[in-house]
């Protein structure tokens, strides 16, 4: 057992990273691959689970590779910033795979499926990865691998544009991590050091130069692309919509927000607080993007016929209100940004299996062909209408929670027009939602489509268990709101 | 490209050079440029121009597309295996030196294998991308 916890950070990673290979050997035993992944994803949320407790009871924890001390060697570190990040990772990683074996058989070839499951796990590992690393250089290694791993998962839609999409996303998300990479070259010229900790510590001396400056300008939009902040969403709304449904529920609750942890670590833990909002004045440039990325995307989705393309422009709004919270640039906002992390997980992945329900019976999710779909699907569309209120943030779901503490936040600033803006945008939620709604409930199937029966309970349960998880935790707030408080004291004090 | 005596007899007289060159470069990895990413890469092709020159199925009897694909998972088991092995000897993940009495003896034996391991995947998955696009039928 000591064994275990001494090396719970690396086991994070290498858990996944192994079963990876393990997996794809199986190639010619699909069930048995999905088996070996279900498995390993549980064990991932288990290692996931004790590093909480390990950084709860005794602090932040460092684990140095392969023996070499930090800041040569390279470092994982675990402190109450990440451990919110690492526990959604691996909670929906090991959610989603109950859901996957009935939806990706249905959508995957089938000699496929090994491919597919160890693309899942190196997508997994990646993401797990950019969390848990102290080391600049780290991060961009495990961005590519998780982004390789999501083109090629991309693709493996039914639909013929999925290829399309994942080139797309290729191309965005090669562009963002190069400049990610462009950023950390600048740090290491001039600090000549990689590791997080001891670049905050350096980077003061060298701040006032524009060689600085110019890295933290590639930092932020290069992240920014891969969070899909407004204007450089373009490549979220097509790859989220020709996704394999699966892939669609894992990459919303966790890509974007896997990126925003990185743009908090940067500019809150490496350049800190006064460089980023006092001298460069970044929340003058997140605020009006973010406020413009609620309001146009949230637009946009109530046009849409295609509802997972609804809810994937839904997602860059909602990206929007994270970073809304980061430009108050306050302990209460960077707080109200990190339990949206955990609440949108939660309420998209709901969201996103539903219409995974949907597509499994239907084959399709246009508006249209959902006409009447409540009354032969009642669980599946009682589970979207529920997350649905809580993506809207009506009280007693995680959505109000979030949207509680952004007016919070936007009062302390005294920003009220911000306050009223919020309360706004809701409204427009609640009309891409209510769409959905009365095409499911008010009217008639179209004359001769064929009756669907309820989706099958392996789809049907980890549906209401994260609709549930909407509810519960918009009841009991104590657990995210405490992790994300630790977390934006943690942010807010820097490394120092 | 079968008919061309040139060519044939070139590539034959090249490939064993090209082959053991890799291995050069994969060997000397760690106290002189290369490593198993070189290495891998110089190695596939050697592949590559034999495929070329003689033909994908030719080819493919050397190195079947499911063996290159096998081989590209054990490449990686063997990296990750050598870095859980430290954890049971009492190092960290990837520390070399507890894996053989000796701790400059082990870090030489660690660095070789993972380098091993990155060399054998690089190749295969070289090879496996050139097998699928040299297999593509013309739409």
């Amino acid at each position: 057992m000591d064994l275990l916890i001494q090396h719970l950070p690396a086991l994070q990673v290498v858990l996944p990273m192994l079963a990876a290979p393990i997996v794809m050997l199986m190639a010619r035993a699909p069930r048995l691959a999905w088996a070996a992944t279900t498995l390993t994803t549980w064990l991932t949320l288990g290692v996931s689970i004790l590093l909480v407790q390990q950084v709860l009871l005794h602090g932040s924890i460092s684990y140095h590779m392969g023996g070499w001390v930090p800041p040569v060697g390279i470092e994982y570190f675990v402190d109450p910033a990440n451990i919110v990040v690492l526990l959604i990772i691996s909670l929906m990683g090991a959610i989603s795979m109950p859901f996957a074996l009935r939806s990706v058989e249905q959508e995957v070839d089938k000699a496929k499926h090994g491919l597919f499951y160890a693309a899942f796990l190196l997508a997994n590992c990646g993401l797990l990865g950019i969390t848990i690393t102290g080391d600049a250089f780290n991060i961009f290694v495990f961005f590519e691998i998780s982004a390789l791993a999501s083109y090629a998962l991309i693709a493996m839609g039914k639909d013929r544009r999925a290829v399309m999409s994942s080139y797309q996303y290729l191309v965005m998300g090669t562009v963002g991590t190069t400049f990610l990479l462009i950023g950390i070259g600048f740090m290491y010229i001039m600090t000549g050091t990689l590791n997080l900790i001891d670049l905050a510590q350096r980077l003061p001396e060298v701040n006032d130069t524009g060689t600085i400056r110019a890295a933290f300008a590639f930092l932020v939009v290069g992240i920014s692309l891969k969070l899909a902040l407004f204007p450089l969403h373009l490549w979220l709304p097509n790859a989220y919509t020709y996704a394999p449904s699966m892939i669609t529920v894992f990459l919303s609750a966790t890509a974007t927000k896997v990126a925003i942890y990185v743009l908090l670590r940067i500019i809150f833990s490496v350049f800190g607080y006064e460089f980023s909002f006092s001298e460069l004045n970044l929340g003058y440039v997140l605020m009006p993007l973010a406020m413009l990325g609620i309001l146009i995307p949230s637009i946009v989705a109530i046009f849409q016929t295609n509802i997972k393309r609804m809810l994937a422009y839904s997602s860059v709004a909602q990206v929007g209100y994270m970073i809304l919270g980061v430009s108050f640039a306050s302990t209460l906002g960077l707080m109200a940004s990190v339990v949206h992390l955990f609440n949108h997980a939660v309420t998209k992945a709901a969201l996103f299996m539903a219409l995974a329900c949907i597509i499994y019976r239907v084959g399709g999710v246009s508006l249209d062909r959902m006409a009447g779909i409540a009354k032969q699907m009642p669980w599946t569309m009682a589970a979207f209408v529920l997350a649905g209120l809580s993506l809207i943030g009506i009280p007693l779901t995680v959505g109000f929670v979030t949207k509680w503490h952004l007016l919070l936040a936007a009062l302390e600033g005294g920003l009220w027009p911000v306050a009223v803006f919020l309360l706004g945008t809701s409204l427009l939620a609640t009309i891409y939602i209510w769409k959905v709604v009365e095409a499911a409930y008010l009217k008639e199937p179209a004359e001769g489509a064929q009756p669907v029966r309820e989706a099958p309970m392996s789809l049907l349960l980890p549906t209401w268990a994260l609709t549930v998880a909407c509810l519960y935790f918009g009841i009991d707030t104590s657990l995210p709101v405490d992790l994300a408080n630790r977390a934006a004291e943690t942010l807010m004090g820097g490394y120092l | 490209m079968n008919q061309y005596v040139v060519l044939r007899v070139i590539t034959k007289l090249m490939i064993p050079v090209i082959l053991l060159y890799g291995l050069y470069i994969q060997f000397h990895g760690e106290y002189s440029p290369g490593g198993g990413f070189q290495a891998g890469i110089i190695f596939a092709a050697g592949f590559v121009i034999y495929s070329l020159i003689y033909g994908l199925d030719k080819a493919q009897e050397a190195i079947s597309p499911e063996a290159a694909h096998i081989l590209a998972a054990l490449g990686v088991l063997l990296y990750i295996g050598i870095g859980i092995a430290s954890f049971f000897l009492g190092g960290n993940f990837l520390e070399y030196k507890v894996l053989l009495p000796d701790d400059h003896a082990g870090e030489t034996f660690g660095i070789i294998g993972i380098e091993l391991g990155v060399g054998i995947t690089v190749a295969t998955v070289a090879l496996t991308l050139f097998y699928s696009f040299a297999g593509r039928e013309r739409d």
